[in-house]
């Protein structure tokens, strides 16, 4: 197994958010995680990055035990996360928004960037831009493109296609493909788009009020009463 | 014409101690969003240890001012952050508050250590003629000094590797760290740096002022002013502020006093902020730098 979670509990203050979160990841498998608002998604994989807290349970990344260390070296260690909202720097140029991500990294960045940038062709013309002047779409193509370049073995992926144009969506659909393929990637993808989960994952978790309620197949998905009932449209 | 030369050499000379003074806060307050009331006791302690080397350890006044005590005192600052600082990040009043004990025992422990009396270190180069007149070489070469530091920071934080980690953790700590970097160790660095500088500011000026334990106080004013009067922009902000604060500052105190000249600085730092509550390049420059 890639990642191991048990028992995962998180929250903000003394709000629990997580309560008792129990997965695994293996080796290039594709997860998807679907759950409406609030219920804890985006709170879920910033547990699983270190940026958030843990309060219970344990976090395994190649059979180590991550639980306690801090995001920047789980990093090192081969996890990414391409973050809802993107985060990229926004006074920094697009090129600098890469070079960061291999700045604590051995070895010339340029050959990685290139590469990054062979997936993500239209941030090429734009490498002197700002982040914080691209639009909506282009960031989270910087976003994933950035996660890339520190070289993961399993990426985290947060919303990506909250509120982006359908075509870029399509677009992003046939690159995390052919990218996760060549670079033998596992991926937890955590959406409310039930045709992008349906077109990428593997296997498919119903996260509810912080817990993962059960697992159904993507073929599922293209049924939209079944899925209102297990995801709880209703409620 | 020589008088209008001297008036300018003046004028570059003030705007140069700014600088000198600002660009250590301007890095801590900058990136760090901290605080440090000791900033001007920062300045001493640089300040005595350039003129203690020189005069009783024997180490040559250059080596002293430029190396010696920018390193101590840099180190003083790491060792600062890792027992204080740190432990206070995001809580601005606690900082102050422990900044500002910071800066009593300091003067409280070198007063202990030195007595409470000037000592100094003559400055090199004498004077140089201009005319009719005669101006110190030192200063001139202080006001090389500020523009080199000027250009080095700004060097650093543009193309260096070091610098884009700054300029990264400073704008998303959080991303920053997803991405394999340690703000932790960000953070303790930048402090260290910009304690380095200002250890380097009370070497440098040292030879100009002597050195009195009390002496971080008449820094510490003019070095926030500058700081948050040049806004966001770290180098371009210092270099700005500096500019208007000192030439306006110089300009007054020739056709009035020294006391009047250092009173239009406040207002008229007073006046850019009500202007400008971003300072100078609050709005208008974007990159950190
Ligand atoms: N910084 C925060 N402080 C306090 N509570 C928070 C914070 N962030 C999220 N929450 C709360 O935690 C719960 C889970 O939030 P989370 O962001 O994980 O949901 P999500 O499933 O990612 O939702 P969305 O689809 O809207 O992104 C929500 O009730 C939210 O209000
Ligand atoms: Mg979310």
């Amino acid at each position: 197994m890639l990642l191991e979670v048990s028992g995962l509990r998180a929250g903000y203050g003394n709000v629990p958010v997580l309560r008792g979160i129990d997965f695994a990841v293996k080796e290039r498998e594709f997860v998807g995680i679907l759950g409406h608002n609030g219920m804890g998604k985006s709170t879920l994989l910033n547990t699983l990055m270190g940026r958030i807290r843990a309060t219970d349970g344990v976090v395994r990344f190649k059979g180590a035990d991550v639980t306690r260390i801090g995001a920047h070296r789980r990093s090192t260690l081969g996890m990414g996360l391409v973050p809802q909202g993107r985060e990229i720097f926004p006074n920094l140029s697009v090129m600098e928004n890469l070079l960061i991500a291999r700045a604590t990294r051995r070895g010339d960045p340029n050959g990685v960037i290139e590469e990054a940038l062979e997936d993500f062709p239209r941030l090429k013309r734009l490498l002197d831009r700002r982040g914080g002047a691209l639009s909506g779409g282009e960031q989270q193509l910087l976003a994933l493109a950035r996660c890339l370049c520190a070289d993961p073995k399993l990426i985290l992926l947060d919303e990506p296609t909250e509120g982006i144009q359908p075509s870029i969506i399509e677009e992003i659909v046939d690159t995390l493909h052919a990218v996760k393929k060549r670079r033998e990637l596992a991926i937890v993808l955590v959406e409310q788009n039930l045709d992008f989960i349906a077109a990428l994952a593997e296997r498919v978790l119903i996260i509810q009020r912080g817990v993962l309620t059960r697992e159904i197949p993507p073929s599922a998905l293209a049924d939209a009463d079944t899925v209102s009932e297990f995801v709880g449209f209703a409620h | 014409m020589d008088r209008t030369a001297i008036v300018l050499i003046e004028m570059l000379s003030s705007i140069s101690t700014l600088v000198i003074i600002a660009i250590g806060l301007a890095i801590i307050f900058g990136m760090m969003r901290v605080i440090n009331i000791a900033h001007g006791e920062f300045i001493m302690l640089g300040g005595y240890i350039g003129v203690i080397a020189t005069q009783r350890w024997g180490v040559n006044f250059w080596i002293s001012i430029l190396v010696i005590a920018p390193l101590v005192v840099g180190l003083f600052g790491v060792l600062v952050e890792r027992l204080v600082i740190r432990r206070l990040y995001g809580r601005m009043v606690d900082t102050l508050l422990a900044t500002w004990g910071l800066s009593l025992a300091m003067i409280g422990g070198v007063t202990m250590i030195f007595g409470n009396t000037i000592e100094g270190v003559s400055a090199p180069f004498g004077g140089v003629r201009i005319g009719a007149f005669s101006v110190s070489g030192y200063r001139l070469f202080l006001i090389l000094v500020a523009v080199a530091l000027l250009l080095g920071v700004l060097a650093v934080l543009r193309y260096t590797k070091a610098g884009l980690i700054a300029r990264g953790a400073m704008q998303n700590p959080r991303m920053a760290a997803a991405l394999g970097i340690d703000p932790d160790r960000v953070y303790m660095a930048t402090f260290g740096v910009g304690a380095a500088l200002s250890g380097l500011a009370g070497g440098l000026l040292a030879p100009l002022t002597g050195v009195i334990p009390t002496m971080g106080a008449a820094f510490i004013a003019q070095a926030f002013i500058t700081v948050i009067g040049g806004g966001a922009a770290i180098v371009t902000g210092t270099g700005l502020a500096a500019t208007l604060f000192g030439s306006v500052a110089k300009l007054v105190e020739f056709v009035s006093t020294p006391v009047i000249g250092d009173a239009a600085l406040l207002f008229v730092a007073l006046f850019v902020l009500r202007l400008l509550p971003q300072g100078i390049t609050g709005r208008f420059f974007r990159r950190a730098s």
